[in-house]
């Protein structure tokens, strides 16, 4: 299993190094997109999958972060100081956010991280003399990379390659370490974990505080990628079909923001064609894959693995059984 | 030793290059790029329409210069930066010309793509700022504000009489072109502009923004909106009793608000550059042809976008070979005459900057349509008159 | 104070609209803990659905009367049986992302399989205007207002006063206890989806002369009738009717003496002024949490 798995590694990794040169312009882009969601919703999956936090505002941070890096590099400072400034904000603001997390269970809570996205997204579209207003943010700069130009579409896709694997493996250390567990713990039980002395507040507003950081650097990212940002894709819309990227991936799985922003990114692009239709199947499945999987696509190899056992337990209980009675 | 292999490299890329030519298509490619969801649907659907019945016409009369015209069409949601990546992926493709997207805060952000790439792009869009950006590859299917909105503040002023003004305005690209165009062109006029009432793209609530207007004490409204909006804009006017003028341009009495508002558009007078009820023979034929394939009568963004392939067809044909950039520069200035390029609907004429002039029409709607009032003018009829056929004998040239 | 008044009037109106769809928002979690994400979804079908019927020649009224059959069958039943009692054990996030999903693919199903377009819808009020003392009433306006509350008043009404009613009551209060008198429960949690589908088709005849139908016309009705659910008192009928009505007077008001661009934002610094102190709603109960 392990060699499997070994072996798929490097032949993804082999695919994502080698593969774009050949490919023309739009699709080196649409990697790049999906790359920058797969940062978004990796973030999204810490405060959701792995902390069991309801967040449905996630594109403000997103929006946060683009703007952020935007209005920096317009002022005339770099892009590599904008890119932790929008992780820092991120951050803070995050927190801001974790704290009516504190007051408010559940569904209360949902509708609160979609009630502050809207107002994000209202002080984006409104407030013209910060940020352009419906208007936008038009042509962006790319930022170089010790006076390389990362100008190119390719050139930029491998930064954000980079950028990926960084915050991917970022994020398994942190899942590893006693803090992740501390966040599994809040996501099964909450009680309980406060009960063996863990600081759930601080928890919850790390989750969120960390998830926003993500999110803000994917943000800062989109920004060089598109050119172009306006408040349009910061709205309450685009955190629901983050959220739905998380579920279909499978909430708690590490690959499955990979595979969810795949579903909500490529595959559309991919099946053009039926765009509309595109939307009516995927929101159709994602109506079914809660009644058959509601733990998401990556949970199938679990449940074939789980019906396994089972099978073998059940025999192996009716073989002791035979054996008992002869 | 090295002279022969860089004879060979040589003659090796010229047979691939005749090689690559043997390949030409045998058809031109055009990308339709234009709104088919959002709030921009109605626009876009239409123009595209218009664009598919034109290919459709010059296809079955033998193509442009022998080849048949390919489209592919692509929907941008009414989202800028979703244009903007489908232009990216016209300009892999290799497309001779790109039409669309018609909403001008989209375009303003994809020209840049098919300026890069030097392809010719005719959109549809209507802010004056369009054009205005130095781009030599952008072309205008429809009259800027730039070029219409004197014509309006004209009427507003002069002959409609109107002293205070209250302008209702969409807060896009478009609405906020209009609003800084219909203060440039009210400037030193009689009229007084009272209130500008901002309302949203997508809005559907306007029970605020019309008592707004009520309020000013102004003695007509100025309503610039998209198409959905004015047909929501339109309703609540006549709900609330609004019996003043209700003043627009281009969309306020375009087809489909007319279907929407039903009663409620009649009494709209609005400055048009294109309408299909204009007493133009050429124009009713097409509003003939359009209801033939489509079942609908269309709005002037169909007028757009059929008008648009024709003028880039004279245009290709006046070069002679498919050349982008020849094309381009042989646009910039061109005058196409309706007699000998019916397609174009009416004798036109594109400046430097990719702006169009022509006739324009004064519009009323009546009983649920549109009805001309006044034919106004092109701003330059000196062009058309020059484009016409010179006399014969000319005196030897002074030098 | 005539413009106020008028404001008034006008934003009565809308949040009657608004207090349907949350009235029946507040149904289902009552009755059966689901949270319906696609509730604007819910209002929008109903508008094509009467549209459909109106091509085929019937008249609005009928129209509206089979879209009410037709309702009760697709956004009630198929609804319960297909979606909520699959998932009801899996607790509130399932249902919560399935409805989700319903929505997406029921504006999806509108826009790719009728039109991306907007439509007109008749309205069933003449454009009639009164003047009162100076302030200009539609009776689009009063209409709508007054259909919207006896709606309201009534379902209030048939909860309270009838056998069936106080069955769902108990239903909603205690699943088990109510199952254990001799209720019967599934039919109960069915009535309650019902009594949502005939809501949201008559929000549906109200709301879309004005809005227009169009795909995503469910959208921003959607969001209005949560805020105005939770800040009348999620556990608590009357609450959702005041509710919208707070959010449509306050959208309205705000509108035209603060600032247009901010409109939305009412509906939200209300909730969330809502949220963090009074948690219930302002008419609603607390509820307590099971450790």
């Amino acid at each position: 299993m392990k060699k499997f798995s070994l072996i798929a590694w490097v032949i993804a990794a082999a695919i994502l190094l080698a593969a774009p040169p050949f490919l023309k312009n739009y699709g080196i882009y649409l990697l790049s997109y999906w790359m920058v969601f797969i940062i978004a919703t990796m973030g999204l999956n810490l405060t959701v999958g792995y902390a069991g936090q309801k967040s449905l505002g996630h594109a403000a941070f997103f929006g946060i972060g683009a703007y952020v890096v935007a209005l920096m590099m317009k002022a005339g400072f770099s892009f590599w100081l904008g890119l932790p400034a929008a992780a820092l904000i991120c951050f803070v603001v995050g927190i801001i956010l974790g704290f009516p997390a504190l007051r408010v269970q559940t569904i209360y809570l949902a509708f609160a991280t979609l009630g502050f996205n809207t107002a994000i997204w209202l002080v984006m579209r409104n407030e013209e003399w910060l940020t352009g207003g419906t208007y936008g943010i038009n042509n962006i700069a790319r930022p170089s990379f010790f006076g390389y130009s990362l100008e190119g579409n390719l050139a930029y896709y491998y930064l954000v390659l980079a950028a990926t694997v960084v915050m991917g493996l970022l994020l398994l250390g942190l899942l590893r370490s006693p803090w992740g567990k501390a966040f599994t713990a809040l996501r099964d039980n909450p009680i309980r974990a406060e009960s063996l002395g863990i600081n759930t507040r601080s928890y919850t507003l790390l989750s969120f505080a960390i998830g926003a950081a993500y999110a803000g650097i994917a943000g800062g990212l989109l920004a060089s990628l598109v050119q172009f940002i306006e408040p349009a894709p910061f709205a309450v819309g685009s955190s629901i079909m983050m959220y739905l990227m998380v579920v279909v991936g499978g909430p708690g799985y590490f690959l499955g923001p990979v595979l969810g922003a795949a579903v909500g990114v490529i595959l559309p692009e991919w099946l053009r064609f039926a765009q509309a239709w595109y939307l009516f199947v995927f929101g159709s499945a994602v109506v079914l894959l809660m009644i058959w999987l509601p733990d998401g696509l990556l949970s199938i190899p679990d449940r074939i693995r789980a019906k396994r056992l089972a099978r073998e337990a059940s025999a192996a209980r009716a073989a002791s059984a035979m054996g008992a009675k002869a | 030793m090295q002279k022969r292999n860089t004879l060979k490299l040589i003659a090796a890329a010229v047979v691939m290059a005749c090689a690559g030519s043997a390949f030409a298509q045998a058809t031109v490619k055009i990308a339709n790029i234009v709104e088919l969801s959002g709030a921009g649907a109605t626009s876009g659907t239409n123009f595209k329409n218009g664009v598919e019945l034109a290919v459709k016409e010059i296809n079955a009369a033998g193509g442009i210069l022998g080849k048949k015209i390919e489209t592919t069409t692509a929907d941008t949601q009414s989202n800028p930066g979703v244009a903007k990546g489908l232009t990216q992926k016209a300009v892999d493709e290799d497309v001779f010309a790109i039409f669309g997207p018609v909403y001008s805060g989209s375009i303003m952000v994809s020209m840049a793509e098919s300026r890069r790439a030097e392809i010719p792009n005719f959109t549809g869009g209507e802010a004056a700022a369009i054009t205005q950006q130095g781009n030599p590859y952008i072309f205008r299917t429809a009259f800027g504000q730039a070029q219409s909105f004197p014509k309006i503040g004209r009427y507003i002023s002069d002959v409609a009489k109107i002293r205070n003004l209250a302008v209702l305005y969409v807060n896009n690209d478009f609405g906020k072109g209009g609003l800084d165009n219909i203060k440039k062109a009210l400037a030193n006029t009689g009229t007084k502009i009272v209130s500008e009432i901002s309302t949203d793209s997508g809005q559907v609530d306007f029970s605020a923004a019309v008592l707004k207007a009520k309020q000013s004490g102004a003695d007509a409204l100025f309503s610039y909106s998209n198409e959905e909006e004015s047909a929501r804009i339109l309703r609540e006017l006549k709900k609330q009793g609004w019996n003043k003028p209700v003043i627009g341009e281009t969309t306020l009495t375009g087809q489909k608000v007319i279907e929407l508002a039903g009663d409620a558009a009649n009494g709209a007078v609005g400055h048009v550059g294109l309408t299909v009820d204009a007493p133009n023979p050429e124009i009713l034929k097409f509003k003939a042809k359009f209801y033939q394939e489509y079942k609908y009568i269309p709005d002037h963004n169909g007028l757009k976008g059929f008008s648009g392939v024709y003028v880039l067809k004279a245009a290709i044909e006046k070069v002679g070979k498919f050349d982008r950039k020849a094309v381009a520069q042989a646009l910039h200035g061109l005058v196409i005459s309706a007699k000998k390029n019916p397609g174009v609907l009416m004798d036109v004429a594109i400046d430097q900057n990719g702006d169009l002039d022509r006739e324009s029409y004064l519009v009323e709607v009546k009983n649920g349509k549109q009805e001309v009032t006044t034919i106004l003018p092109p701003v330059n009829p000196g062009l058309f008159a020059a484009a016409a056929p010179a006399p014969a004998a000319k005196p030897a040239a002074k030098k | 104070m005539t413009d106020f008044l008028q404001l008034l009037f006008s934003g009565l109106a809308t949040g009657a609209i608004y207090g349907l769809a949350a009235l029946g928002f507040t149904l289902l979690w009552q009755a059966s803990g689901t949270i319906n994400f696609a509730q604007g979804e819910f209002v929008m079908l109903p508008a094509f659905m009467m549209l459909a019927f109106m091509s085929f020649g019937a008249p609005l009224v009928a129209s509206f009367v089979l879209s009410v059959g037709l309702a009760v069958l697709v956004l009630g039943w198929m609804f319960k049986r297909g979606i909520v009692d699959p998932l009801f054990k899996h607790g509130m996030m399932p249902i919560v992302v399935a409805t989700i999903g319903l929505s997406i693919a029921m504006r999806s199903l509108i826009r790719a399989g009728y039109s991306a377009e907007a439509s007109p819808f008749p309205s069933m009020f003449s454009d009639q205007l009164y003047n009162i003392a100076g302030v200009t009433i539609t009776l689009a306006d009063i209409g709508t207002f007054v259909l919207a509350l006896a709606l309201v008043f009534a379902t209030q009404a048939f909860m309270t006063k009838t056998v069936t009613g106080r069955a769902m009551q108990a239903v909603a209060q205690n699943t088990e206890s109510a199952s254990v008198l001799g209720i019967n429960v599934p039919r109960m949690i069915f009535y309650a989806f019902a009594i949502n589908a005939v809501l949201a088709v008559a929000a549906a005849l109200l709301v879309t002369p004005t809005y227009l139908a169009k795909f995503d016309m469910g959208e921003s009705l959607g969001n209005k009738a949560f805020f105005a659910a939770i800040i009348g008192g999620f556990n608590n009928s009357r609450g959702a009717l005041l509710g919208g009505l707070i959010v449509g007077v306050c959208e309205n008001l705000a509108a035209a003496y603060i600032s247009p661009a901010y409109k939305d934002a009412v509906a939200l610094v209300i909730f969330m002024v809502v949220i963090l102190f009074k948690p219930q709603g302002l008419l609603g109960k607390k509820e307590e949490r099971k450790v």
